[in-house]
């Protein structure tokens, strides 16, 4: 019998009206598997992470801000700690401190002032170019290169962080030494500078001409005011906004070296002993800086994800029994349109089962599409969900 | 070929009945049957097919007493020896032409869609003047090419009976008489009896005998 052939049949009349019904099937079934799909991708990579952070050392805030600004480089600002906490941390002999200071962006993308051991820590590889040599020097990640289509040779500029700040420093322009193999990871989207790169763009460090040689080279205002033990420069004297072989040595730093700020310093102690140590360090309430690990932050994150999700399993379900009874509407709906041919077929002789199955099979047809969309669409959105969640833990804040 | 006897039939919480105590229409008879609307004509057809049943006397057609038949049979009875031609044409707009002949042959068990069924669509389409029409929707055919689209699905069982309801009432006074003769014409290729309901009193002399159904209908009291 033909009830499939008729049901096909009606289905390619009426075209856009099962095009709709498919998408809107294929978006219910859909949505839940994304959702679980993106949140999981999410745990994973938050869980990833914190695994492969020992500890990190910021000043007393929220820990979650100081965790997802060093592990992912948000925009959440902990408050600043300075380098001598990564010093303390050295000088202890506990466990090797990596400072980093996450506060600047290029296009976007977060620059991150650390050192070398940040690369060897996270065991991140130059694909392209060389490491960090020089002041003002950027080893870029793998996305950032892709995203911006830079190599080594190129350069980029810091964005500002107030353009209406008339005060403010005047971008960086840091070349591109070399660029990082793909990990999958938050690294994947940062640019990576010596740390007293990122003192430079904050105007903590800067270089510029001698304002006496100016000044007698007959450039106006570059010195305001001269006497033995001290010269005033002027706002005239020119900034160099780019640091090269030829004016790196003019490049200098104000104020007490121990005081230069850092957003966080990853501790990693070499074994669990020396990490306790470490940790009892910082418990006393006085104590100006605190010491995290990031896993029990990243857990406690997880378990309020836990109760978001459950609360959001809910309202996908009501969605989607909302969605279904419009579904089922619009097929009893189209189902009274088409009385007269009901009772046409009725009395040619067919009987009421053969109805209910031509129904069944357009049912049956619209379904299965929908199921295949829905399967095509939850396998790509399978494979993009780890680059998903990424984005969305790397944008959030 | 159709016999009733002492058929009585009232619609449920109706005003209507119809009784009927005798009719009889021969094998391959052409009859029309005519009377004001609401005398119980399309009743009547009806009754004949098995759509409805009598709330008493007996309905025959052919071996077959279709007042005594249950649900199932009745269907299978209908779709398998007798064929319809509507008013209304009851085609299926989604469907083209050539599968609203086939559609019968889509909705039961009863019947089996093979080559030899196929090939004798596209003859009767040809001998119906719409072969060139086949592929269209029922939207991109005239009333007239609709009603032999009507007709080619009602004898493509070959029905010993073919009811029509007003076959013509929906076309042209030119297409009118045309329509019919096609009607007649492969009906009688297919030796089956046409008992048809008709308005139009122009169409009579085509027809071998005429019941005027003012007869048999009674108002309730």
């Amino acid at each position: 019998m033909g009830t499939l052939y008729l049901a096909g049949q009606y289905l390619r009349f009426h075209f856009w009206r099962s095009l709709v019904l498919v998408l809107a099937i294929a978006l219910i079934l859909t949505v839940p598997v994304a959702i679980h799909l993106l949140l999981g991708a999410s745990e994973r990579q938050l869980t990833a992470r914190a695994e492969a952070t020992p500890l990190l050392i910021g000043a007393r805030g929220s820990t979650l801000d100081l965790v997802m600004n060093s592990l992912y480089f948000t925009e959440d600002r902990p408050p600043p700690a300075s380098i001598a906490a990564s010093d303390a941390v050295w000088d202890s002999g506990l466990a090797t401190a990596i400072p980093l200071y996450v506060r600047f962006q290029a296009q976007g993308a977060p620059i991150v002032g650390t050192t070398l051991d940040y690369f060897d820590f996270r065991g991140l590889t130059i694909a392209e170019g060389r490491g960090l040599t020089l002041l003002g020097d950027a080893v870029i990640g793998a996305e950032v290169a892709r995203r911006f289509a830079l190599e080594p040779g190129d350069s980029i500029v810091s964005s500002p962080e107030n353009l209406f700040d008339l005060a403010g420093v005047y971008p960086l322009k840091m070349p591109v030494a070399g660029v990082l193999a793909p990990t999958g990871t938050p690294d994947d989207k940062a640019i990576f500078v010596d740390i007293k790169t990122t003192w430079v763009i904050q105007g903590i460090g800067h270089g510029h001409d001698e304002p006496l040689t100016a000044a007698a080279e007959g450039q106006e205002g570059a010195v305001l005011a001269e006497t033995p033990e001290n010269v005033v420069a002027g706002a005239a004297l020119v900034t160099f906004n780019e640091i090269t072989q030829e004016n790196i040595d003019s490049f200098h730093f104000h104020g007490d070296p121990e005081s230069y700020p850092v957003s966080a310093v990853l501790a990693a102690p070499p074994d669990v002993r020396s990490g306790v140590i470490l940790r009892g360090r910082y418990l006393e309430p006085d104590q100006p800086l605190q010491i995290v690990v990031p896993e029990d932050v990243v857990n406690g994150l997880l378990a309020d994800i836990f109760q978001v999700r459950r609360v959001l399993d809910v309202v996908v379900l009501t969605i989607a029994i909302a969605a279904i009874l419009a579904v089922a509407l619009a097929f009893f709906l189209a189902l009274q349109l088409r009385r007269s041919e009901i009772e046409t077929i009725f009395k040619l002789g067919c009987r009421r089962a053969t109805i209910a199955r031509l129904v069944t099979a357009e049912v049956v047809i619209i379904l299965g599409i929908s199921m295949i969309v829905a399967g095509l669409t939850t396998l790509m959105i399978g494979r993009g969900t780890e680059d998903a969640a990424l984005w969305l833990l790397s944008t959030q804040g | 070929m159709i016999a009733l006897r002492e058929v009585s039939f009232a619609y449920p919480g109706g005003a209507f009945r119809l009784s009927v105590p005798a009719l009889d229409v021969a094998a391959g008879e052409r009859v029309a049957v005519v009377g004001p609307s609401g005398s119980g004509k399309t009743t009547l057809l009806n009754l004949v097919a098995g759509i409805l049943v009598p709330a008493s006397g007996s309905v025959r057609v052919g071996e077959a007493e279709v007042s005594a038949l249950g649900d199932a049979a009745r269907r299978a009875f209908r779709i398998q020896k007798i064929g319809f031609v509507f008013q209304d044409f009851g085609l299926i707009d989604y469907l083209s032409a050539r599968d609203n002949v086939l559609h019968p042959y889509r909705i039961t068990d009863a019947l089996t869609l093979d080559a030899d069924t196929r090939a004798r669509a596209e003859a009767l389409a040809e001998k119906a003047g719409i072969a060139d029409k086949l592929a269209r929707r029922p939207k991109a055919l005239s009333q007239g090419e609709k009603q032999r689209v009507a007709i080619c699905r009602a004898l493509l069982t070959r029905p010993s009976l073919v009811l029509a309801d007003e076959a013509t009432g929906n076309l042209d006074p030119d297409t009118k008489g045309a329509i019919l003769d096609l009607l007649f014409e492969r009906a009688a290729a297919e030796k089956a009896t046409v008992l048809a309901v008709t308005h139009d009193h122009e169409l009579l002399p085509r027809f071998d005998r005429v019941i005027d159904f003012r007869d048999f209908r009674q108002k309730a009291a």
